[in-house]
């Protein structure tokens, strides 16, 4: 999101998941959408096999749209800003871009130009191992679209350089007049239900809901004023990813977390473990006992989204309504019922009524919201920015400027991944999830039909790879990276590309995690899960 | 220029280019054209030949959802003759299997049953006999198909095909020996569907079925909750039916952004809520090291408020952080960070959206 807030001022998927359906081009990148997103994916596949619209996939897995594409470009990991920069540079040099929209919407193209120039097709082939033909096919159809979408997920941000893709991806959006019309956009696809809406509401350490920083003193002394508080801290917090190694160091003593699950989820989690262990205070609010509850000092049982109210906000900024179905299951209580109870009992009273008496709240205090009530979303989702009640909700973002007043070209180079394979360590890994389990599992594991689907974490490897170490699919096999080992069943798969296994992060006995590797984008502190090196043997 | 106009059941109506009879029907409040295969967003195939319409100087009944609207068209949707040839389909229809309301897990919701109940078609006179075998799958846990009840309407086919465009059923050999096969005749089991159940939510009858909803009670004693699903960032509007404090099933709701289709996890997903290794009761270590015990919500919160204004006290606030989470609602998640920053005084607040 970082990426998306420099180049356009601001972080969001700019077009909906409806416009997918009539544009003229989707380019998807870094996104297995048929596994993680199935139902935009649907939309996808209906423009593309229904309604014969161009779908350019971008993927080293061999993943379900690529039977869907008129194009699939199979580059090496994490050579993505190779790649698109080399798209660009044909772009420039045959004249396919938007002249008119880049001088009257955009900044800073002088020095885009200056970088891409370099990354000839030929060029960029060596690096990516793309053939250059297909390098320049897939620039022309994207450049000759009236209307071209770019549809991109974890693949693109899960990497050192996950902020300087997405800006990548931005350029060539912006290059050819993309953004800002209906069909068009550069769409990250988020993958929890409410992750859009975590950071609306402010869940990040810089920004108070409605990304208003904490940093600008008026923002402070507005909530200050709404909260009835004194102050309000004024320094940048901590991320997730910063604060676990923090720990060990002493810069953080107590945590409160609130349904996550970083002993699975995290990279590197042996090492989140024993941070953890080390807290003075850990209180894990949840509706099982995870991996990360039975670490802490006190469990909060939480009621599920199906028995309290409340909103979601959705990848495309809708928000919808949750309505309560059940009872709380046993003694459990909403999230927003035990945090007014902890609250009350530090002396800050937190009374409300009910959810909607929270959100009136936040309403108030939050612009981009400001026009949604409980009221109007019984007909349906609105989207934001909704400034007031009359407002219908934004389908697409920049639509005659941008949120920052002009768009602004990064020029950024290739840089290899934190880690290469070598000797030692030969394959690449990469990790990700499957269409019938969900995150840590904590969920999808215990729904009956979805564990008949997919029971155990198989490591997905090539047929070239599975001669080459002698492996049959079903064979046990042990995975090594510099962190950790697990052991897992081989599926010998023809998506998967030789030289990089895939392994799945759903499965706590055979944590994907304890693999993958810590390093960190500088900016938006999105660990690198999808690319590292590994070795495996037959166990 | 004049916009096109046809003459609907006496009135006249406009219309747009290339709209179906059935579309401009119902554009203009007319929903009584019974139908069975139709299926929105799908490639009409006017198959079974339920929506006959009259057209004036048509020379045989026309079926609405697939005959496209002409300029001057005279149309009847209900006549003595429509209703006789539409009867006679209904027969046809029941005589093609074993539709047995009593113990049918559509009962209720079935529209052939709706529409046998609309035209008074008792069981048919010829139907085949009583010791005819149908295909019937339950080797999956989520989705059972009873051929007994199949009607050869298409629309699985179609909702998996076009909806979805998941291309995992067809409709294969030919004639009377035709059937809705997934991968040259296999179980869904060994096929390549995807579960995502558009062919269960498609069906008109009850030859598809959410296997966990079954003999769970009838459609009537549900009621249904419309809410937003708990899996990815799409959104995707789902209705709960719930019974006697059960879910029984989830259906997709036909709204914004997912237009009722579900994925097998919003679809058949559901299950961790009632699960029974839920939380039931706050869990406190009462000393380090020692083992976590049940505790009363009154423990445990006066337990978690006293460690954290101890540990601000002794450290100061910025050694405390908060997560928020990906998977609370914004009320929940605006109040976590609320707390943390106007009580506690941190900004050590995050969430998971980089994992």
């Amino acid at each position: 999101m970082a990426g998306l807030a420099a180049s356009f001022g601001s972080g969001a998927m700019t077009n909906s998941i409806g416009e997918l359906e009539n544009t003229d081009c989707i380019l998807v990148i870094g996104s297995n959408t048929n596994e993680n997103h199935p139902v935009i994916a649907a939309r996808i596949k209906r423009a593309a096999r229904l309604k014969n619209k161009d779908l350019i996939v971008i993927d080293p897995r061999k993943q379900d749209l690529v039977k869907f594409s008129r194009l699939w470009l199979r580059q090496v990991p994490g050579t993505d800003i190779a790649l698109v920069n080399a798209m660009m540079q044909v772009i420039i040099a045959e004249k396919l871009y938007d002249e008119a929209y880049v001088t009257e919407r955009t900044e800073n193209f002088e020095a885009l130009k200056e970088t891409v120039a370099k990354y000839t097709p030929e060029y960029a082939e060596k690096i990516t191992g793309v053939p250059a033909a297909q390098i320049i096919e897939a620039a022309r159809i994207y450049a000759k679209a009236k209307a071209g979408s770019i549809v991109y997920c974890m693949g693109i941000t899960q990497h050192t350089v996950g902020t300087d893709n997405v800006k990548t991806l931005a350029n060539l959006a912006m290059l050819c007049g993309n953004v800002g019309i209906e069909g068009g956009g550069v769409n990250p696809l988020r993958g929890q239900n409410n992750v859009q809406g975590a950071c609306d509401m402010g869940g990040l350490p810089n920004v108070f809901s409605g990304y208003q920083a904490v940093t600008d003193p008026a923002n402070r002394e507005k909530m200050a004023k709404a909260w009835g508080v004194e102050n309000l801290p004024d320094w940048v917090g901590m991320t997730m990813t910063d604060m676990l190694p923090a720990i060990s160091k002493g810069g953080i003593k107590a945590l409160y977390i609130m349904g996550e699950n970083p002993a699975l989820t995290d990279p590197d989690a042996d090492h989140a473990i024993k941070a953890m262990q080390q807290l003075e205070l850990l209180v894990v609010q949840d509706i099982f006992l995870t991996e990360t509850g039975k670490l802490a000092d006190v469990v909060l049982p939480a009621s599920s989204f199906a028995e309290k109210d409340g909103t979601f906000s959705n990848t495309e900024r809708r928000v919808s309504r949750v309505r309560q179905a059940i009872h709380p299951v046993g003694q459990s209580r909403p999230d927003w019922q035990i945090v007014c109870e902890i609250s009350n009992r530090l002396g800050y009273p937190m009374n409300y009524a009910n959810p909607e008496a929270i959100f009136e709240e936040i309403r108030l205090v939050t612009p981009s919201y400001a026009g949604i009530s409980y009221k109007r979303l019984e007909s349906g989702g609105l989207q934001w920015p909704c400034p007031n009640e009359e407002h219908p909700g934004t389908v697409y973002l920049h639509k005659d400027w941008f949120a920052k007043g002009k768009g602004t070209f990064f020029a950024i180079d290739h840089k290899d991944p934190a880690e290469m394979p070598d000797a030692e360590y030969p394959l690449y890994l990469t990790t990700g999830r499957l269409l019938y389990q969900y995150h840590s599992g904590t969920m999808s594991r215990r729904a009956v039909g979805l564990t008949e689907k997919a029971p155990e974490c198989l490591v997905e490897l090539s047929p070239e790879d599975a001669a080459k170490y002698g492996v049959a699919s079903g064979d046990q096999l042990r995975v090594r990276t510099r962190r950790g080992q697990i052991t897992a069943k081989a599926h010998i798969s023809h998506k998967a590309v030789a030289g990089t296994i895939f392994i799945p992060f759903h499965f706590a006995e055979a944590s994907a995690n304890k693999l993958t590797n810590a390093a960190l984008d500088p900016v938006s502190k999105i660990p690198e899960y999808k690319v590292c090196a590994v070795q495996i043997e037959k166990a | 220029m004049s916009k096109a106009t046809l003459n609907l059941d006496g009135m006249t109506v406009e219309f747009q280019p290339g709209q179906t009879i059935l579309e401009v029907a119902r554009s203009h409040g007319i929903f009584t054209i019974p139908t069975l295969c139709f299926l929105k967003d799908t490639t009409a195939t006017g198959s079974c030949r339920m929506c006959m319409v009259e057209v004036e100087k048509a020379r045989t009944l026309l079926p609405a959802c697939a005959t496209v609207a002409a300029p001057g068209m005279a149309i009847k949707t209900e006549s003595p003759r429509i209703d006789v040839a539409r009867k006679m389909v209904l027969e046809l229809v029941l005589s093609s299997g074993n539709h047995n309301c009593l113990v049918c897990e559509a009962n209720g919701e079935c529209e052939l049953q709706a529409l046998a109940y609309r035209y008074q078609v008792p069981t048919p006179s010829f139907a085949n006999p009583p010791d005819t075998k149908y295909y019937y799958e339950s080797d999956n846990s989520m989705i059972v198909r009873d051929f007994s009840k199949c009607i050869m309407c298409g629309r699985c086919v179609r909702g998996c095909n076009e909806r979805q465009v998941n291309q995992a059923i067809s409709i294969g050999y030919r004639g009377s020996h035709n059937k809705i096969v997934a991968k040259a005749d296999n179980p869904y089991i060994n096929s390549d569907c995807v579960f995502c159940g558009e062919c269960v939510q498609s069906c008109p009858v009850g030859a598809l079925l959410d296997k966990n909803s079954m003999h769970q009670g009838r459609s009537w004693e549900r009621h249904q909750v419309r809410t937003t699903c708990p899996y990815c960032g799409v959104g995707c509007q789902i209705d709960l039916h719930v019974k006697g404090g059960h879910i029984v099933k989830a259906m997709g709701a036909h709204a914004l952004p997912n237009e009722g289709r579900l994925c097998v996890k919003g679809r058949f997903g559901m299950g961790f809520v009632q699960h029974p290794d839920r939380l039931k009761t706050p869990l406190l270590r009462k000393k380090k090291g020692g083992e976590l015990e049940e505790a009363t919500w009154d423990e445990a919160l006066d337990f978690v408020a006293a460690r954290l204004k101890e540990v601000k006290e002794k450290h100061g606030p910025e050694k405390i952080g908060g997560w928020c989470s990906a998977r609370a609602t914004n009320e929940e998640d605006y109040l976590m960070q609320k707390l943390m920053r106007a009580v506690i005084g941190t900004n050590h607040v995050d969430h998971c959206a980089r994992l």
